[in-house]
């Protein structure tokens, strides 16, 4: 089929450039400058889609982003697309399409069931039934079935193929809309040497004048000054020109977020480019010429395919150079219908009746008079009351609103008006008020605290010479917004005019056809009648209509449809529009494809990945590598046909043996230098810090202002002002800046500097009986137990294979072995993890990973954050009450005296053996009696857990209420989630060497 | 009450649907009532229609300064589970979802419990232990929960991206199956309908602006409609208690701040389960008219704005696609934000505040729509008896000072940290 | 996205800041009542309308300070430098 609707001439498309596309399986053409909507009305394709809850025949409705009918699903492998909206698809080459939510064919929909059984199912149907047989079981079933009858397109079933990505911008002057309106307040502000970009959601500058002649300017067609204006700007450095970029959202602070569509026109977008832009425009001012969109009017069977917005159908006509059909019917309340039924006429559709809700003696503007000279058919104060029609409008019946016979005229084109509403969605969203003008029906910006000008049709300037004063006027006054001088007078914008296109008020035609619906909102299929339900049983808020109703909540968000939806409210309660209210105009404006949002933070890149000095030595030698927070650290090493279990348990076995070594990079550092050190860590750690000496490290326990353990670790004194603390990996961020605040907010006459190294030291543990026997072949200093004692510090070189470098290295045992943390500048963490693995070859020495260094850990009752300290314990449930120095005050320790902190029940850290040798269940939960029936009382829960090699058991680390005094006594762990249970005996938590004679040997 | 059931609605086809009667009155205040309940959420209207039928008190006003259920009521992501670890946030929501099991039918109005489970997915091996300390707290107490392999997940939610080189990969899940979604406006418009049956004046468009007190006991309000004499008074207006609280002179460990959803436009049925996820934040669901609802964390400042910032949708849009990476060509079509009373241990307050008379339901952080019809109901028998029902009595106000907070998360007194 | 003015920095986009909450908040002397405490821990005015609050400038300067801003509109009404200490409630 080859455009036989398609006009000899006219229309902004290029006839020297034909494009194939396919539609439901069946093969067209249409010209590059084509939407997919045109291109399918240029074949006389009308019928393109079923609606949401009835599955009736749907036409193209619109020309532009609110279309609500002609949703597809582009077909196109992996890039497939749901609820596409046809009328702002750019046609391509070889695009393939097809309709949606219908079965078999969009022709005969099994769905359309629905509309026959449409008298039980009308607004909120679903809050009344489906309640028996009474169990959610059957409601169950019940949504099965609607959900599969609702919902739209088809999701894709593979990952987009496509990438995103991010730009921020800042300007002066922040144009939305590229209408001439736009334009203009685009050169104003240009003029005025502000940095100016101007976004357009359409591909083409120029608004509804593109491709559509209407007017002149300066005695030239309106196209050149679009043309020379563009040309003008495009010349401009400081102006940056924005087309297919859609404003989305205004957000707090002028920022404005908008979405540019790179590829989505192309036929095979190339790899290089992102498939779509998210542009955050931090501007100074905004000018909102966002123009206006037209609405219907309701009548039965208004959703019949060939029904069109007047001004859609001008737009086919005049932009593609379509002819919709043969002959139409104009359905008005105001004059600018009357150019859509003389653009009809001149492309040859015959105009079988202008439908004119009005007065003969409102008919005399020019537009009416040009119309009634060419001989149209004008039925003045006269209505639709009913189409008629299958698959596409045949006829329509016209009553006179006084009352009186319907006479039928023929028409497969039906062209309706009913008023134009301001696109005043980012105004709202920029806190601005609206004003109701009861003459024009609409809604108009009025005040907002930020600094956004409306201009143009927005702002109810629908002339196009008002339209460029306007934006004129609104160019100048943002750049004086903006803070920038101005030159000469800034132009005083055009006064409003009252009433610019004669509208009369006028939503809905009673119908007398009980079946027969009038469509309100037709893509969620809302009715007047709907609203008329929804008002009688009380949903009387213009919340609850919507909600009740389901209208405007469509993709298109009720641009056409919401004002239409409040008024017939209003007239239901009786009240005005303003006195009904409006519903908000949530973001985005147009809905943005989720990829766009987090632009290439995706996949690997969803967070940002920490790896240590180490990490590639870790990968080369066959870590499993697992998350810790955004870190990469190695679990086990296992060796081939290993599991990770019997490595882990391999290598803590070999710590208590011989020696081993852990990467412990990831604990926060970070250096404290000045005189007051020790009073800062007095007041942060409930322990006592002002005696320790130089080369000496302390563990301490800090707390939360309410008391509950938040963190532990140890600090260093390298030198008489010089300290290094250490934190656990989850809170190093959270210590470093808690720390700020207290510098630099509750105690600034501190003398202390702190600034975080995490990033810049490696650091390895290094652990075991021969773990000096290891060290000492590796640092220039006596590491003897005399020279070196536990928990000495000093600062060294350490040999690396070709010299020397600088580390520092600490006598601290996490693992409860002989053991030192050797910290080296991150960029020497590899080649230092190397020569500790070389000098301690002949000691049998392994690396080990985090799982092992759990299991030291429990064998040695060092608790964890996340585990032991869940954010409920205090330092005296996990055994550390005698480390609460009594002298002196510290942060958390004033609430510590609460009644409940000090209950005998009290849940405490205990360590369990599990009896004959079962295995301790994950995530257990310590019971009386197993077999109690629920609820069964929780004694504790294990909070770690491992089958410990070196005491050949499972045992575990648990919170236990009133533990401390249950030593000795037989419990259950038990796992409901694994069918398991183990009888465990509760002692204390530490299982290896409670004299500590291994650390300090 | 005129019932609803597939029978009035085919018989008021009959009749073009002409003759439905309103849902609920319109009256106006009377001078006096037993108790005035202040929000016309789901909390409010749920205590009201509790205080009606368990406890035979009628003569109760709700008074809503805007329309019903227009608050968080009409703003959250409909999720409603009782998988908590602590045992009394595992009690008293589970007799939420116990009562939700049944709402439709004790309230004539299908509020579309829909039990298609909640599933937390955890992505190494310390969340596996924690996620099952929790499904075997769950299971103690009584409530369903069950542990799913990263096998098992991978089959129930094709979608989901199983693979072990995940940026978080997912290494199993703690599904409670009963936990699901409900029709979130539904819960309004159902209690609303039934209280107002049962004799509750719901009183729309007033707004409460000052609290009378006269010997340390309340004795009315003042409003936007005039003052209302009242011995009792339960407050039940989360994201707001700060506010009317400090009308009666209380101040509460409360913050509010501004949480926001989103969906898509509506797709044929993609996703089943609820799914979230702790390590990317993120939580999603697909609704029955085919929106993906999604959410994720706090935008972390103080806000009574209603609106939220692009960072925090960038963030939630991330989790979603780091975890379903084939939604990444669906389009977002809404996005909201809602107003959370955040308190200083992430649970609830509910029970008595320090005057005579008054009562809270309240600090719901996240988890407010869930706890609708259970938090009606201990805040209804509070007020009618004057003391706390044992599932609410750990909810106090006074646990702050006596260190007994119910910390889920253990995130401190830190109330966007929750 | 709010722009908020770090008094060092000039005005920068909020994802380079942590908030920190009420500002008003004044640590009690370490030897006040624990009742003094636990209003300090838990107890907040959480205003609607103008807020003194604390941010953190974690990816810029690092710098703590004051803002008071409209919780109703998240207009920022004026930022500053953190004064002098205050002394402890006696």
């Amino acid at each position: 089929m080859t455009q036989s609707w398609r006009l000899p001439e006219g229309g902004a498309i290029d006839r020297s450039r034909p494009l194939a596309f396919d539609y439901d399986g069946t093969r067209y053409e249409g010209y590059a400058g084509d939407t997919l909507a045109s291109a399918l009305l240029a074949n006389g394709v009308h019928l393109v889609a079923r609606s949401f809850k009835y599955h009736r025949p749907r036409g193209i409705h619109s020309a532009g982003a609110e279309e609500p009918n002609a949703l597809v699903q582009l077909a196109r492998a992996a890039r497939t697309e749901p609820n596409t909206r046809a009328t702002v698809q750019e046609l391509y080459d070889g695009i393939v399409a097809g309709s949606q939510n219908c079965w078999p064919s969009v022709r005969f929909d099994a769905g359309a069931i629905a509309d026959a059984m449409s008298p039980i199912l009308p607004a909120g149907f679903y809050y009344k039934t489906f309640m028996w047989p009474p169990t959610p079981k059957w409601w169950l079933k019940y949504e099965r079935a609607i959900r599969r009858a609702a919902g739209m397109g088809r999701a894709p079933g593979v990952p987009d193929p496509d990438h995103y990505e991010h730009q921020y911008a800042h300007c002066d002057v922040l144009v939305i809309g590229g209408g001439p309106a736009g334009l203009a307040a685009a050169r104003a502000a240009a003029n005025a040497g502000a940095r100016v970009i101007v976004c357009q959601q359409s591909p083409h500058f120029g608004g509804h004048l593109f491709g559509i002649d209407v007017g002149s300017i300066d005695d030239r067609p309106a196209a050149d000054w679009v043309d020379g204006t563009i040309a003008e700007l495009t010349e401009r450095a400081d102006v940056t020109l924005l087309s297919r970029t859609t404003a989305f959202g205004y957000y707090d602070d002028n920022l404005v977020g908008a979405i540019e569509r790179l590829t989505d026109h192309l036929p095979s977008p190339p790899a290089h480019l992102p498939r779509q832009r998210m542009w955050m425009i931090r501007a100074k001012a905004v000018v909102l010429a966002s123009g206006a969109i037209e609405r219907g009017i309701a009548y039965a069977n208004n959703d019949l395919p060939g029904t069109l917005l007047a001004g859609a159908a001008l737009t086919y006509v005049k932009r593609y150079g379509v002819r919709l059909g043969t002959q139409a019917v104009v359905f008005a309340n105001n004059d600018g219908a009357y150019g859509a039924a003389l653009g009809l006429h001149e492309a040859g559709v015959r105009i079988s009746a202008i439908v004119d809700v009005r007065q003969e003696s409102q008919l005399g503007g020019a537009l009416p008079a040009r119309a009634r000279a060419t001989g149209l058919v004008l039925l003045p104060a006269s209505v639709i009351a009913r189409a008629r029609g299958r698959l596409r409008v045949s006829s329509v019946d016209v009553v006179p609103r006084a009352g009186g016979a319907a006479k039928s005229f023929d028409c497969d084109v039906t062209a309706v008006s009913g008023g134009y509403s301001p696109a005043v969605h980012l105004f709202s969203q920029a806190r601005g008020s609206l004003k109701y003008d009861p003459m024009t029906a609409s809604f108009f910006p009025d005040a907002s605290p930020w600094p956004i000008i409306p201009a143009g049709a927005v702002n109810g300037h629908f002339s196009l010479a008002e339209a460029i004063a306007d934006g004129e006027a609104a160019g100048a006054a943002a750049v004086e917004r903006a803070g920038l001088h101005i030159t000469g007078s800034t132009p005083a914008p055009p006064t409003r005019r009252a009433n610019p296109v004669a509208v009369e008020p006028f939503w809905a035609v009673a119908s007398h056809h009980r079946r027969a619906k009038s469509f309100v909102d037709l893509q969620n299929d809302v009715t007047v009648a709907d609203i008329a339900l929804a008002t009688r049983e009380g949903y009387q808020a213009a919340e609850h209509l919507k909600r009740y109703t389901t209208l405007g909540m469509g993709t298109d968000q009720g641009k056409t449809s919401n004002v239409i939806g409040l008024a017939l409210l209003g007239e239901q309660l009786g009240l005005s529009i303003p006195e009904v209210g409006t519903t908000t105009f949530r973001p985005p404006y147009t809905p943005v494809t989720l990829g766009a949002f987090p632009g290439h933070a995706q996949g690997p890149h969803v967070e940002p990945t920490r790896y240590t000095g180490m990490h590639a030595w870790h990968e080369e030698h066959g870590a499993r590598l697992v998350n810790a927070g955004l870190w990469k650290r190695p679990h086990s090493y296992p060796r081939p046909g290993e599991s990770e279990d019997a490595a882990a348990n391999r290598e803590a076995h070999n710590v208590r043996e011989n020696v081993g070594i852990v990467d412990v990079s990831t604990l926060g550092k970070i250096e404290l230098q000045g005189r007051d050190v020790p009073a800062l860590l007095d007041r942060i750690y409930i322990n006592r810090w002002d005696t320790l000496q130089i080369g000496r490290c302390r563990y301490g326990v800090m707390l939360r202002e309410d008391g509950i353990v938040r963190d532990d670790g140890t600090t260093s004194r390298l030198d008489a002002t010089h300290y290094l603390m250490t934190t656990t990996t989850a809170n190093a961020v959270s210590i470093m800046q808690h720390i700020d605040r207290l510098l630099q907010i509750d105690w600034p006459e501190l003398d202390v500097y702190a600034t975080s190294v995490t990033e810049q030291w490696a650091a390895a543990a290094l652990s075991g009986p021969k773990a000096r026997k290891v060290l000492a072949q590796l640092v220039d200093i006596d590491v003897s137990n005399e020279a070196f004692p536990f928990l000495a510090v000093a600062a060294c070189r350490a040999r690396i294979a070709n010299g020397d470098i600088s580390a520092r290295v600490f006598r601290i045992s996490y693992s409860g072995e002989l053991a030192y943390e050797i910290h080296v500048p991150s960029s020497q963490g590899r080649v230092v993890w190397e020569a500790v693995l070389d000098a301690g070859q002949a000691f049998g020495i392994m690396p080990y990973g985090t799982e092992a260094m759990n299991t030291l850990r429990v064998e040695k009752g060092h608790v964890v954050i996340g585990s032991e300290i869940d954010g409920r314990t205090t330092a005296a449930d996990i055994g550390m009450e005698k480390l609460v120095n009594p002298t002196k005050w510290c942060i958390g320790k004033p609430l510590l005296t609460r009644p409940a902190l000090n209950a005998p029940d009290r849940w405490q850290l205990v360590g369990l053996t599990a009896q004959r040798g079962a295995p301790m269940p994950r995530g257990a939960k310590l019971v009386a009696d197993p077999d109690r029936a629920t609820p069964n009382p929780t004694l504790g829960h294990v909070t770690s857990w491992c089958f410990s090699p070196n005491l050949d058991a499972w045992i575990a680390l648990a919170l236990l209420s009133g533990g401390r005094s249950r030593y000795g006594e037989t419990l259950w762990a038990v796992s409901p989630l694994a069918d398991a249970k183990v009888r465990v005996k509760v002692g204390p938590s530490c299982f290896i060497d409670p004299s500590g004679e291994r650390l300090r040997g | 009450m005129k019932r609803y059931s597939i029978f009035s609605l085919v018989g008021n086809a009959l009749s073009g649907h002409q003759n439905w009667p309103l849902a609920w009155r319109n009256p106006s205040p009377k001078k006096q009532y037993d108790v005035v309940i202040i929000g016309g959420g789901g909390h409010g209207l749920a205590t009201a229609y509790y205080l009606a039928k368990e406890h035979g008190l009628r003569n109760v006003a709700v008074l809503e300064k805007g329309w019903l259920g227009g608050g968080n009521t009409g703003r959250n992501t409909t999720i409603v589970r009782s998988n908590y670890h602590l045992d009394p946030n595992a009690h008293f929501y589970d007799l939420s979802l116990k009562l939700w099991e049944r709402l439709s039918q004790a309230l004539n109005f299908n509020v579309m419990y829909s039990a298609r489970g909640v599933l937390n997915l955890v992505h190494t091996p310390a969340e596996i232990d924690a996620a099952m300390r929790r499904g075997n707290a769950m299971r103690l107490n009584g409530i369903d929960a069950q542990f799913l392999s990263r096998e098992e997940i991978a089959t129930r939610i094709p979608n989901l991206d199983c693979s072990p080189n995940a940026r978080f990969p997912i290494v199993g899940g703690l599904l409670q199956p009963r936990g699901g979604t409900v029709r979130h406006d539904a819960v309004a418009w159902g209690y609303a309908r039934a209280a107002d049956s049962l004799g509750v004046d719901i009183i729309q468009r007033c707004e409460v602006t000052g609290i009378r007190i006269e010997r340390k006991a309340v004795s009315g309000v003042q409003t936007t409609l005039g003052d209302i004499g009242t011995s009792k008074i339960g407050i039940a207006v989360a994201g707001h208690s700060s506010q009317v609280a400090a009308m009666a002179g209380v101040k509460l460990p409360i913050e509010s701040h501004v949480l926001q959803a989103m969906v898509s436009e509506p797709v044929k049925p993609v996703l089943d389960t609820v799914v979230t996820s702790g390590a990317v934040h993120f939580y999603i669901s697909q609704s029955d008219k085919g929106e993906l609802v999604m959410g994720g964390d706090l935008d972390f400042y103080n806000s009574y704005a209603q609106r939220g910032n692009l960072p925090m949708i960038e963030n939630v849009v991330s989790g979603c696609l780091a975890l379903f990476p084939s939604f990444g060509r669906l389009r977002l079509m809404r996005t909201w934000g809602g107003i959370m009373d955040m308190t200083m241990d992430g649970s609830p307050i509910i029970g008595k505040l320090p005057v005579s008379g008054l009562y809270m339901t309240g600090g719901w952080c996240y988890g407010g729509f869930k706890a609708t019809p259970a938090s009606g109901y201990v805040h209804a028998w509070t007020i009618a008896r004057d003391e706390p029902h044992p599932l609410n009595a750990a909810f106090t106000l006074e646990r702050f000072g006596e260190g007994r907070t119910i910390d889920e998360k253990g995130a401190g007194p830190y109330p966007w940290a929750h | 996205m709010m722009l908020i003015p770090c008094p060092y920095c000039g005005p920068r986009n909020q994802i380079e800041f942590t908030y920190g909450g009420d500002a008003t908040l004044r640590r009690p002397a370490p030897d006040a009542p624990e009742s003094a405490w636990v209003d300090y821990v838990y107890l907040r005015d959480n205003p609607c309308g103008p807020h003194d609050e604390l941010w953190y400038h974690g990816a810029g300067c690092r710098s703590w300070f004051k803002v008071r801003r409209d919780t109703r509109t998240h207009q920022i009404l004026e930022s500053a430098t953190i004064d002098p200490p205050q002394p402890a409630d006696p």
